[in-house]
């Protein structure tokens, strides 16, 4: 008979999963991660980029990747933007006549593309195989293949498009910028940054790197300045150069908890394609609800206890069979 | 629960091969052919997937709306076991096997878009598990519930090779399997929604909010109950057996209660997000919103009076209505209201819906081939409707 | 109209005797023609033209003041070695005039150039060596009394053309160097009007010549660009013809003299090569016809920019140069390209075709329950009726 009272014991038990759903515990909640102390990274600085692209072809060979083409000639690498095979690229933003560099209107300026080594990376968090991890000592978002179940949820989870997916092979990897961890041993850093003539890409501790970015902003538009080249602890490569009209802005500074790979431009950040993003991580905002949910199976084995009771009492033993076997 | 007396369960009988079995034989056969060009070429050589919507078709409708379809089988046994009303019991096999189906497709159709398919087996490899992963927990949750749903299935099996013993010891702990049949969807009907959140703002505010898990997992109860309506008309009508409207109609207004729950957070959660300004925009965002708030709010109309329950007609379709809400919603979550970036297009390429094509046909088929052969639709009276 | 057929000249005895005259086979005097022709970026044809006007026009007169300057850009005439080009100097070209190559001093050469002023008047070709001070009314270049101000103005009021050699005559060159004591100005700036420009360092001869040329075969000086310069020579930039280009593009650059890098002849940028900011074509015309591979970048020195003003001994040799676009390269990709593929209208069609089929498949089923309804509901409106009849017939 269904009494009134089961009815609103089930009620409960239903009704408690779901209310826990829409209100996480703020106890739990998990806080953004910032980045490891010893973090490497790299400084991007579009006002020294003078689009050489020798950053696009330093990172294809060291990371052993073929030429991609959208022209029809298919005599040079030119891909379109960073792909499963392309971890590295300069793009250009434009506005008008494409006068004045670094110009916003009528102008145009460079802007790199490759992964930003995000202090709270959503591709780590979103990962359900551990084959994206975030080294604690060097904070490098690093893959593995052979761990990689190629689901893809990073590449959709990353607000920066970077993880990418090789379509066309049966046995596709995700390819990204792992910051050449693979070349250290042989006393190598990020290629880009090896190779780059200006400085205007730059190998070093973020925490470094990131005094530097803020020392560039400080200074007067016009002057002449040093700009280190290579990697910033490294022997000296630096030259005197003229300081760009910056926006007064490090990107990476506390986008989603700050990332490893920090850029300025004197162009609008999100004209030149780096989203707006807040200095809460979503994978901070995602997993705060998924461990107030789950953490330690406490809800869902409560959930299931409690269920486990009410349906006990419900599903008679033997009433299968009565009907079943009639 | 004793107080409820059914007609057992019965196979319906009949041929096996007709018009409808045949076309769905076709389709199978198709997709099996695109499925050997993807596996021998990769997922580039058939589908239209790429960066900027590395999940199509394939993800967005085989499992997120096929898992939500699927939440018959849970709907109904929420309401018969947990809410102990018994009265609905004669529903619950053939729930459990459109959702078996649906489940079981929705797990085979990932293996579909993996892209390390072979690797799969790592999501129940502790060594590489990562419980920070929504999707972690969605797999997994998945996995079990379709083997949780097997057995809970397996009666039916049991009765037909008349294997009494089996029967008689499953049936001691079916009612562990029926409360973690209902934890297990909870969980990760929840997920799916929950999937969205670590995309941050790349989805739309319409659709991203921390109450997502909520709204999933309502929408996935109250699409239970749609697809029961719906697959209990076509059903009767596809059999010609009389509908089992003593039960629809009741069942029917629980789902308009769970509906108005939902709607109630939905736009609670929009008002006090401050993200209902961008339903009035005029974007394609803002219309497919739209869309599916009117697909939800329809069944209100279609059903909303008692009387208007008694017609089958407006069952069905308000049903269907609410199927269609639950599509949009997790279309506009997950492909229309997803924007990685400026320039990505993505449609489904026409294998890819002939995939999906092919899925469905072998849920049409298998439903056919176990309602006609095994007990599962409650005995047919002699007074059908035709 | 000039001649534009070398098979014209075949028999031509004027080619033969200026051949002679310049100490040259007849082979290497057409060809050399041909060279000035290329240089000059003229068409087919041009070559015979040219050849034509240097055997049998009547030699321009030439009168070539220095001023602030070392002589570097005569001395760069001299020493080109192949063909002779001061041969040609003396033959091809009349000069009348020029401080360092004349043998005669004094009151003898200054009556020299009066001379040959009066006697080409509105025909000679003035070429100005040096810059100019300006400074203190000119007083820090004097040549027989006369400032450099006043000579260049008295030259200038009666030549053809006025061709500035060297950068200190474009722009002021080394001697305008800040803080630039005396004043030191282009030619340009102190005639106020425009001439044409050979800036470098010295500037290659060739561009000299060819310029000359150009004048004495169709009368008129090159087409030049707002400085003066002429465009044959100098519309492009070292860096986009550079030798060590595929070193850039590559990544690979020499980090100091005598590196690895250096070593192999990888990209000099970073050592402050000018090249990408510099206007001229001796990436393309080397220098100095010593052979393959004779000019500074080839030899393993950083272009210094000599020929462009603010850069050549403006920025410290080894700052890195600000890299000049005349326009962005089209093959940088857009901040957002267009990718993937959306609804074409075979897919676009099936999926209606499915959504059509799933709706009349739905329409059809709603519309046999609706029928079945309302059958049982007027089959139960029927009973209804009957109980009612017979309780009325009761």
């Amino acid at each position: 008979m269904t009494t009134r009272r089961n009815f609103l014991k089930g009620c409960l038990a239903g009704g408690a999963a779901a209310a826990a759903a829409a209100v996480p515990e703020a106890a739990s909640a998990r806080e953004t991660h910032q980045r490891p102390p010893e973090a490497l990274g790299l400084l991007y600085d579009a006002t020294l980029c003078v689009g050489c692209k020798a950053c696009v072809a330093a990172c294809k060979q060291a990371n052993d990747n073929p030429a991609e083409f959208s022209t029809v000639d298919k005599l040079w690498d030119t891909p379109l933007d960073t792909s499963g095979y392309t971890f590295n690229l300069i793009k250009m933003y434009r506005n008008g006549t494409s006068e004045t560099k670094d110009a916003e209107e009528n102008g145009y300026a460079f802007m790199k593309t490759s992964c930003m080594h995000c202090a709270d990376p959503s591709c780590v968090s979103a990962c359900p195989v551990s084959a994206m991890t975030k080294d604690p000592k060097t904070g490098i978002v690093a893959y593995d293949p052979e761990a990689c179940i190629g689901c893809r949820y990073c590449v959709a989870a990353c607000p920066f498009g970077i993880p990418k997916y090789q379509y066309d092979s049966p046995t596709g990897q995700i390819g990204k910028c792992q910051l050449c961890r693979h070349r250290y041993k042989d006393g190598h850093y990020s290629a880009c940054a090896e190779v780059c003539p200006t400085g205007a890409t730059l190998y070093g501790k973020t925490s470094d790197l990131l005094a530097e970015a803020k020392r560039r902003l400080a200074l007067k538009p016009g002057t002449w300045t040093k700009y280190p080249r290579g990697r910033i602890d490294g022997p000296d490569q630096s030259y005197e150069g003229q300081v760009g009209t910056y926006v007064q802005h490090v990107y990476g500074e506390t986008e989603y908890g700050g990332t490893q790979v920090l850029k300025l431009s004197a162009v609008n950040f999100e004209k030149v394609g780096m989203p707006s993003l807040p200095p809460e991580s979503a994978a901070a905002t995602s997993e705060t609800i998924q461990h107030s949910l789950y953490g330690g199976l406490i809800m869902p084995i409560a959930v299931l206890g409690a269920l486990t009771f009410v349906a006990k009492r419900n599903v008679a033993p033997g009433e299968e069979d009565k009907q079943g076997g009639e | 629960m004793a107080g409820h007396q059914h007609a057992a369960p019965a196979p319906v009988g009949g041929g096996l091969l007709n018009t409808t079995t045949f076309v769905c034989g076709v389709l199978i056969a198709v997709m099996l052919s695109i499925l050997l060009v993807r596996f021998l070429f990769g997922l580039g050589a058939v589908t239209n997937l790429n960066d900027g919507y590395p999940w199509g078709l394939w993800i967005v409708a085989d499992v997120v709306v096929g898992s939500a379809f699927a939440c018959g089988g849970f709907s109904v046994a929420l309401l018969v076991y947990i809410f102990n009303r018994g009265e609905y019991h004669p529903l619950v096999r053939p729930a459990l096997l459109a959702s078996l189906f649906g489940y079981t497709l929705a797990g085979v159709g990932v293996i579909f878009d993996l892209g390390r398919w072979w690797n799969f087996w790592h999501i129940f490899w502790p060594g590489y598990s990562n419980p920070n992963s929504v999707m972690f927990e969605v797999a997994l949750c998945i996995s079990t519930y379709i083997v949780v749903m097997w057995l809970e299935f397996s009666p039916t099996f049991f009765e037909k090779f008349g294997m009494k013993d089996a029967k008689r010891k499953l049936n001691k702990v079916l009612f562990f399997l029926v409360a973690l049949g209902t934890v297990l969807p909870m969980m990760h009907q929840s997920s799916l929604g929950t999937l969205l959140v670590v995309m941050g703002s790349q989805i739309n505010p319409l659709w991203q909010t921390p109450a997502v898990p909520l709204l999933y997992l309502l929408t996935a109860i109250t699409v239970g109950y749609g697809v029961v309506l719906f697959e209990s008309c076509v059903a009767s009508s596809a059999y010609r057996r009389e509908i089992e409207m003593h039960l629809l109609k009741p069942m029917a207004k629980v789902m308009l209660g769970m509906l108005a729950a939902y709607l109630v957070v939905r736009f609670g959660d929009l008002v006090v997000r401050g993200a209902l300004g961008n339903a009035f925009k005029a974007n394609l965002e803002a219309f497919v919103f739209w869309v599916e708030m009117i697909l939800f709010v329809l069944p209100f109309v279609l059903i909303g009076s008692a009387e208007s329950r008694e017609n089958p007609a407006r069952l069905f379709l308000a049903g269907l209505s609410i199927m269609l809400g639950a599509i949009f919603l997790r279309l506009n979550g997950f492909l229309i209201g997803y924007d990685t970036g400026a320039g990505w297009h993505y449609f489904p390429s026409v294998a890819e819906m002939l995939v999906t094509a092919g899925m469905f046909a072998i849920e049409v088929l298998g439903y056919i081939l176990i309602t006609r052969r095994f007990p599962v639709l409650p005995r047919a009276e002699a007074t059908a409707a035709y | 109209m000039a001649n534009t057929s070398l098979i014209k000249l075949e028999h031509d005895t004027r080619i033969d005797a200026a051949a002679e005259r310049l100490s040259m086979s007849r082979r290497e005097f057409l060809q050399f023609c041909a060279a000035l022709a290329t240089t000059l970026g003229l068409p087919q044809g041009a070559d015979a033209a040219v050849a034509e006007a240097v055997a049998a026009k009547r030699r321009p007169s030439v009168i070539w003041l220095h001023f602030q300057e070392c002589t570097g850009c005569s001395e760069s005439m001299l020493r080109a070695e192949h063909p002779t080009l001061e041969k040609l100097i003396l033959d091809v070209i009349s000069l009348d005039y020029h401080e360092t190559l004349f043998a005669a001093a004094g009151h003898q050469v200054e009556a020299a150039r009066l001379d040959a002023m009066k006697a080409n008047k509105g025909q000679y070709v003035l070429v100005v060596e040096g810059a100019i001070p300006t400074k203190d009314n000119g007083v820090y270049c004097k040549i027989g009394g006369k400032t450099a101000i006043e000579l260049v103005k008295e030259c200038a009021a009666d030549a053809a053309a006025v061709i500035a050699i060297g950068s200190c005559a474009s722009w002021g060159g080394m001697p305008s160097t800040d803080p630039n004591p005396t004043g030191a100005s282009g030619v340009a700036k102190v005639l106020g009007k425009p001439v044409v420009t050979i800036p470098g360092c010295p500037p290659n001869p060739y561009n000299f010549l060819s310029t000359v040329v150009h004048f004495l075969t169709f009368g008129k000086l090159p087409e030049v660009d707002q400085l003066g310069r002429p465009k044959f020579a100098y519309s492009r930039l070292i860096h986009e013809n550079c030798e060590r280009r595929a070193h850039f593009d590559a990544g690979r650059f020499a980090m100091e003299f005598g590196d690895e890098g250096h070593r192999k002849g990888y990209c000099l940028y970073k050592l402050g090569c000018k090249g990408p900011e510099t206007y001229a074509n001796c990436s393309v015309l080397l220098f100095g016809d010593a052979g393959a591979g004779t000019w500074p970048v080839a030899c393993g020195h950083p272009c210094i920019g000599c020929t462009e003003q603010g850069v050549g001994f403006q920025k410290p040799i080894h700052t890195v140069a600000k890299l000049k676009n005349i326009e962005p390269n089209i093959q940088f990709p857009h901040i957002a390209e267009e990718k993937g593929i959306g609804a074409n209208l075979g897919s676009a069609a099936v999926l209606a075709a499915v959504a059509g089929a799933a709706a009349g498949g739905a329409a059809m089923v709603a519309r046999n329950l609706g029928l079945s309804h309302k059958a049982e509901q007027m089959e139960e409106a029927r009973k209804d009726e009957q109980p009612a009849k017979k309780s009325a017939e009761a």
